[in-house]
């Protein structure tokens, strides 16, 4: 340890210099992490746990939010309402956004005339804000001066003209056909750059053995494509559970009309903040959902991605 | 696929892939028009009057009107929220470059106890959807005098963006060969000087992956400035869009020109390095 060299300096040994180098490009990083995202984010199961006051924190309550939450009027019926549209979201978006996404990676796929220039196209959009992407639909879905509606009109389609976001039977559908247009472009990257991985050899076998393209696709590209479908399936969950800022900007925080498009997300956020429905921030409700939320996302992804795992090593 | 030509022998066979060829570039081309045409109309209407978009929506304007973005940029706040926008994800991204950097660096290049345990550490984070965790924030930059204060976004955009940059720059600096830093330290380099010489222009292409992967949604983020930010001069765009969609509701001729001043920065980007920016949005879902 005593260096021979400066008798005012104790010097180091070379591993202890090392290791506080080491030390000192770890804790940036570490300090950051820890005090930005894993302490808020265990902070938030905690707050769960407790009474609130506004944001001064009352006694221990146990699961007292969650049993107000899951069993008590008004909550369980807002939280059931939410949690549905955030099922639907899912479920349609996997049939119409990544279901086109599919298709158009199909079609790509090849050596189809202009691909590159459409992947570029079709991913356009995913690089807009939501904010711009919401108001932007919302000017054209107005009901009288919206161009959709003109447009139905023009093609003799009159009949069709109507206030999508402010019919509750229309506006959850309007919405998630405007998150479709923004996001369409990315399982179709990811679904082409998986077909692309086919060997060749796979597709000319198949093709020698009779199969046409349905039954290709069917029999040798579907299956090849597990891992990518595994990986846009967590994603879509995770997104449609986390929908926040396109039911935000373009039907306010209530979810209008009714409740028609509220979510999750817009329920924790009202609870949380203000909540419209009470009147008052009820932090305790908030984190209750929040937790609900988390448990929800990363079981489903979890057991999502292990089933999908097996399934694609089973082939 | 369909379309790839199978060097068809007879007429008819010819016949047929020439009709599914064209069937796709119709599909393909149609999407393409859902895709451009939106875009091409908020350009359009921002160039007309208000009482041109209401009677006559499909038509050029009358006369271009290029006072509509003097208008917008000078009577609502529109400067400031870009100059905060531009602020916020600068700053942000400087820092998880810099702590990502270092960070993956102690990581990717030294063996040392609970080495593997930190990087699992990090990676926990890549899954949390940090939003859920807004009331403890909350508190956080409340306690920390932090609200209504740019450094509360650049703080949780950092935090949030660490993750996956660690997870990136980790693997990345894994796969360059050890022989590397000996050559340099036997040069006589320091722990710092190998990354900074040796290191870092191997490792560009992974930062650049990171920067796109975190740019874009950090530019758009509205949730945050939503919940930290409530005085106006230090809103970011997506925020102070909704200001400016709330004073000028009627005039529509102002809400698509600043639409279209809004999504033109990312968009005129996306036209320069479209490759790059799909590349690096679809990282973690796109191997290679």
């Amino acid at each position: 340890m005593t260096g021979r060299g400066s008798p005012t300096r104790p010097r180091l040994s070379y591993h202890a210099v090392q290791g506080l180098w080491v030390g000192a490009f770890l804790a940036p990083a570490l300090v950051l992490f820890t005090v930005f995202l894993a302490y808020p984010i265990v902070g938030a199961m905690a707050y769960s746990l407790y009474h609130w006051d506004g944001l001064v924190r009352g006694g221990f309550a146990g699961l007292a939010n969650f049993q107000r939450l899951l069993t008590a009027y008004p909550y369980q019926e807002r939280m059931l309402n939410a949690f549905w549209h955030n099922v639907v979201v899912f479920a349609l978006t996997m049939i119409i956004q990544n279901g086109m996404g599919l298709v158009f990676a199909v079609l790509l796929a090849g050596r189809t005339w202009g691909a590159r220039a459409y992947r570029a196209i079709f991913f356009m959009p995913v690089v807009l804000s939501l904010v711009v992407v919401g108001f932007l639909w919302e000017l054209f879905l107005n009901p009288i001066w919206g161009v959709v509606n003109k447009l139905l009109v023009l093609a003799g389609l009159g009949a069709l003209a109507r206030p999508w976001l402010g019919d509750p039977h229309t506006a959850l559908l309007s919405l998630i056909l405007v998150n479709a247009w923004r996001w369409v472009g990315f399982p179709t990257i990811v679904f082409l750059a998986g077909i692309q991985a086919i060997p060749d050899e796979y597709l000319e076998a198949a093709r020698l053995d009779g199969a046409g393209p349905a039954a290709m696709f069917r029999k040798v590209v579907f299956p090849l494509l597990a891992p990518q479908v595994n990986i846009i399936v967590i994603l879509t969950f995770i997104g449609a559970f986390n929908w926040f800022e396109l039911p935000y900007v373009m039907q306010g925080v209530t979810g209008e009309p009714f409740h028609s498009t509220d979510v999750l997300g817009l329920l924790f956020y009202r609870s949380a903040f203000g909540a419209v429905d009470t009147g008052n921030p009820d932090v305790g409700l908030g984190s209750a959902i929040a937790v609900v939320m988390f448990v929800l996302i990363l079981v489903t992804s979890g057991l999502g991605a292990v089933y999908l795992r097996r399934r694609e090593v089973e082939g | 696929m369909s379309a790839a030509p199978a060097r068809a022998s007879a007429g008819g066979r010819r016949h047929g892939t020439v009709l599914a060829a064209g069937a796709v570039q119709a599909l393909l081309g149609a999407n393409t028009l859902l895709v451009v045409l939106p875009m091409l109309f908020m350009l359009l209407s921002s160039l007309k009057t208000t009482r041109e978009i209401f009677q006559q929506p499909f038509a050029l304007p009358a006369a271009v009107r290029w006072d509509n973005y003097a208008q917008v940029w000078g009577a609502a706040h529109f400067a400031t929220y870009f100059r905060n926008s531009v602020v916020v994800t600068i700053v942000s991204m400087a820092l998880i470059l810099l702590t990502g950097t270092l960070a993956a660096y102690a990581l990717g290049r030294y063996r040392f106890r609970g080495n593997d345990l930190l990087f699992l550490y990090f990676l926990a984070g890549i899954m949390v959807p940090i939003r859920l965790a807004i009331i403890p924030l909350f508190v956080l930059m409340r306690d920390l005098h932090l609200l209504d204060n740019l450094w509360s976004l650049v703080l949780v955009y950092a935090a949030s963006g660490l993750p996956s940059a660690i997870f990136i720059l980790t693997g990345f600096l894994r796969t360059l060969p050890l022989e590397l830093d000996e050559a340099a330290r036997i040069d006589g380099a320091g722990e710092l000087g190998i990354l900074l010489r040796v290191l870092l222009p191997l490792v560009r292409p992974a930062l650049a992956i990171v920067t796109v992967y975190n740019v874009i949604p950090i530019w758009n983020d509205f949730f945050f400035p939503l919940v930290f930010i409530h005085e106006d001069r230090l809103k970011t765009l997506p925020l102070g869009l909704t200001v400016f969609f709330g004073e000028y509701q009627t005039n529509w001729a102002l809400l698509f020109a600043g639409l279209t001043l809004a999504a033109a920065p990312v968009l005129a980007l996306y036209v320069l390095l479209s490759q790059q920016f799909i590349k690096g949005l679809t990282a973690g879902a796109v191997k290679g």
